[in-house]
């Protein structure tokens, strides 16, 4: 299988804090992709470093075995919908059109042919409908599927979703999975920051499981056992949490080659 | 009359130099309405007055290297010190702990500062050309000269064009940063580039309305568009033309009487346009959102009626009086005959000589009623802890408020039950 993503020894520190502390693994590409682990593990922060969002601290992230400026036309990004203040005045429209920027840049007009891939877009998420409807009166799975339609119209073959059940209502949660299956089906591959425990069997092929640093990354038939997932959620590893109060607090340095 | 010969004398031509300083101050507060919009839409309304401060240090040492009084001189200085003022507070607030608000008062306070005490200091200098330097702090647009309305004007069309140029870039940063960054859009440029435009923006403002006030030359226009539209194009419109006529008017009025300071009114008849605005508003405006909440206690009292009604009238089979509807449900006489009236004219009953008679659509509406009522009765013992005499209360407010796709949703999620939790049936 080729590799995708490649993460190598990725760290990257707030302030003082580790989010993500010598992270190193590999993904396949077309498979649907799990990144799990507690809250503060660092599962926003690893695929914000991927996009280039964050600057690493120390290590480095390549997709498509390149740097990402090179292949960002292929990558669409989902980011969280909670960090986003949705009263702004724009409709459905307006934010899926961004999904075409990409492409056209800061200045460049869209095209007939921009736009059919926006109707087609919202159509693939049950939301051609609210085209016109202001963003500040969508539920939180309408927000979700809208976010989800913008991705689509970027047209990119590996897509990074931040968290995209949550807070979504079940009829979302079906459509967005259904649709991940499809997508999967045509041959794009799909990471995507994940909460609930109960569907990551069902939902992923693989796992990448964090806890600041990587506790597992690999086939879920194989990863997902009771002892890894000890070692995610359970006692033993906020060691680490121990450790980055500390360096958090008395201002240490975190070293790296 | 007074006024006519006043409108009139104020467009002869011997008032040319008045016409065009209010022209070029509707200018100035249209290009702040503008950059203002996404110093408001990025929620930065602290910033606009951050910057606005600190352009003052910046005029006073242009003035003190260069002993002359230049509109020119004072803009680069405006622009260099608001420029380090913006720098130092995203400095701070990567590299300490200091919440933001703490940093942009620190800011703004130290620049300000500083700028009073060398204000003071060429005061005290003897220079005679310094007179007039303290209108920065509450501007005075009457007494620039053409020039300077020239210059300021120029400056603030070419903002003004920037902004529209760079719309997409600047709507994008202001709702979803992240992903303007994550498809490969230089962010760091598009910041730097807003940020430029609105420190010059400032700067060309604060000699019209002086460094207090310039704030609300920013926020006011947008804040007060925001409730008339939900389009950004529209919001740049409105804010724009909030800022004209303002900036207009401003001067026009102080021109009246003697002793009207400019930058007040300028910003007093904003205020008055951006609180119309919020009182107004078609969808966000005050009245809209009473006229939302009248409308709901009118479908309240339509409905409660109507299920009485029904019910009274054993199941809307019986003819009942409206006496026997105030005996048994105790209704001010005032609210109930209102009511009765809408709800004969809506057709959902007749009146006749006291006589309340159900028509087949207030039955059914009446039925609606109930039915969303024993849904939720058994939504609610289903899936909560509920005792069920806790059930009805909970219900008298939620049937009002169920619509037709919620009770669709509740229909199919208890499988579409016959009776509710205190035996009565559901009637579909």
């Amino acid at each position: 299988m080729n590799t995708i993503i490649e993460v190598h020894n990725l760290t990257v520190v707030y302030g003082r804090k580790p989010a993500l502390w010598n992270v190193d693994f590999e993904l396949p590409e077309k498979q649907v992709i799990g990144i799990m682990g507690p809250n503060g593990s660092g599962k926003s922060t690893l695929l914000k470093a991927i996009m280039g969002v964050v600057e690493p601290t120390g290590g480095f992230t390549k997709v498509y075995d390149t740097n990402l400026d090179a292949v960002r036309h292929r990558v669409s990004y989902v980011p969280q919908r909670q960090d986003i203040d949705w009263d702004f005045p724009a409709s459905v429209w307006d934010i899926v059109s961004m999904g075409r920027f990409q492409k056209r840049g800061l200045f460049k007009k869209l095209t007939t042919a921009d736009k059919d891939i926006i109707s087609e877009s919202l159509e693939k998420v049950n939301m051609l409908g609210f085209a016109k409807r202001q963003i500040s009166q969508l539920s939180g799975g309408q927000q979700q599927r809208v976010f989800l339609a913008r991705a689509i119209a970027q047209q990119g073959d590996l897509f990074l979703m931040d968290e995209p059940f949550a807070g979504v209502d079940i009829a979302t949660e079906e459509m967005i999975i259904s649709l991940i299956k499809e997508m999967k089906a045509a041959g794009k591959t799909l990471v995507i920051v994940h909460h609930d425990l109960h569907t990551a069997q069902s939902y992923f092929d693989h796992l990448v499981l964090l806890n600041t640093r990587l506790v597992a990354c690999g086939p879920t038939k194989t990863v997902f056992t009771d002892q890894i997932l000890t070692d995610t959620y359970g006692g033993k590893l906020t060691t680490i949490a121990k450790i980055s109060q500390e360096l958090e607090n008395k201002e240490f340095p975190i070293r790296h080659k | 009359m007074q006024f006519w010969k006043y409108i009139i004398q104020f467009f002869s031509s011997e008032n040319y130099t008045l016409f065009v300083v209010s022209a070029g101050s509707g200018v100035l507060c249209l290009a702040a309405g503008v950059v203002g919009t996404f110093t408001y839409l990025r929620k930065r309304a602290l910033i606009g007055d951050v910057i606005s401060h600190s352009v003052l240090p910046g005029i006073a040492i242009a003035f003190m290297l260069t002993g002359v009084k230049n509109p020119v001189y004072f803009l680069l200085g405006a622009i260099v010190s608001g420029l380090i003022s913006i720098w130092i507070v995203d400095y701070v607030q990567a590299k300490s702990k200091l919440k933001p608000d703490t940093i942009l008062a620190l800011t703004l306070s130290v620049f300000f500062g500083v700028g009073v005490v060398l204000l003071t200091k060429i005061q005290h200098s003897g220079n005679a050309a310094q007179s007039g330097l303290d209108s920065f702090l509450f501007g005075k647009a009457a007494s620039m000269s053409l020039l300077d309305v020239k210059i300021f004007s120029i400056i603030a069309i070419v903002n003004v064009v920037c902004v529209l140029l760079f719309l997409r870039g600047f709507s994008l940063i202001s709702f979803d940063e992240n992903y303007a960054k994550g498809i490969g859009f230089n962010i760091r440029f598009i910041k730097a580039f807003l940020a430029l435009l609105t420190v010059v923006t400032v700067a060309v403002g604060v000699q019209v309305v002086g460094v207090v006030l310039m704030a609300a030359l920013l926020i006011t226009p947008a804040a007060g568009a925001r409730f008339l539209t939900n389009s950004i194009r529209r919001m740049l419109l409105y804010s724009a033309s909030f800022g004209f006529v303002s900036g207009f008017l401003g001067v026009f009025i102080s021109y009246s009487g003697p002793g009207m300071p400019t930058g007040p009114w300028i910003v007093i008849v904003l205020s008055a346009f951006a609180l119309m605005a919020i009182l107004f508003g078609k969808q966000r405006g005050l009245f809209a959102r009473m006229r939302v909440r009248q409308n709901n206690y009118i479908k309240i009292n339509n409905e409660n009626i109507l299920k009485d009604i029904y019910k009274i009238g054993n199941q809307g089979t019986q003819t009942i009086t409206i006496k026997e509807l105030t005996e048994k449900e105790k209704y001010p006489s005032l609210l109930l005959n209102s009511t009765l009236k809408r709800l004969e004219k809506m057709d959902y009953l007749d009146l006749v000589r006291g006589m309340v008679i159900l028509s087949d659509k207030g039955r059914l509406a009446a039925r609606e009623v109930i039915r969303k009522h024993r849904l939720w009765e058994i939504y609610l013992s289903k899936y909560f802890q509920l005792e069920a005499d806790h059930l009805h209360d909970d219900a008298e407010g939620i049937e009002h408020v169920i619509t037709p796709e919620i009770e669709l949703h509740l229909i199919k999620l208890l499988e579409r039950p016959e009776i509710d939790p205190h035996q009565s049936e559901i009637p579909y």
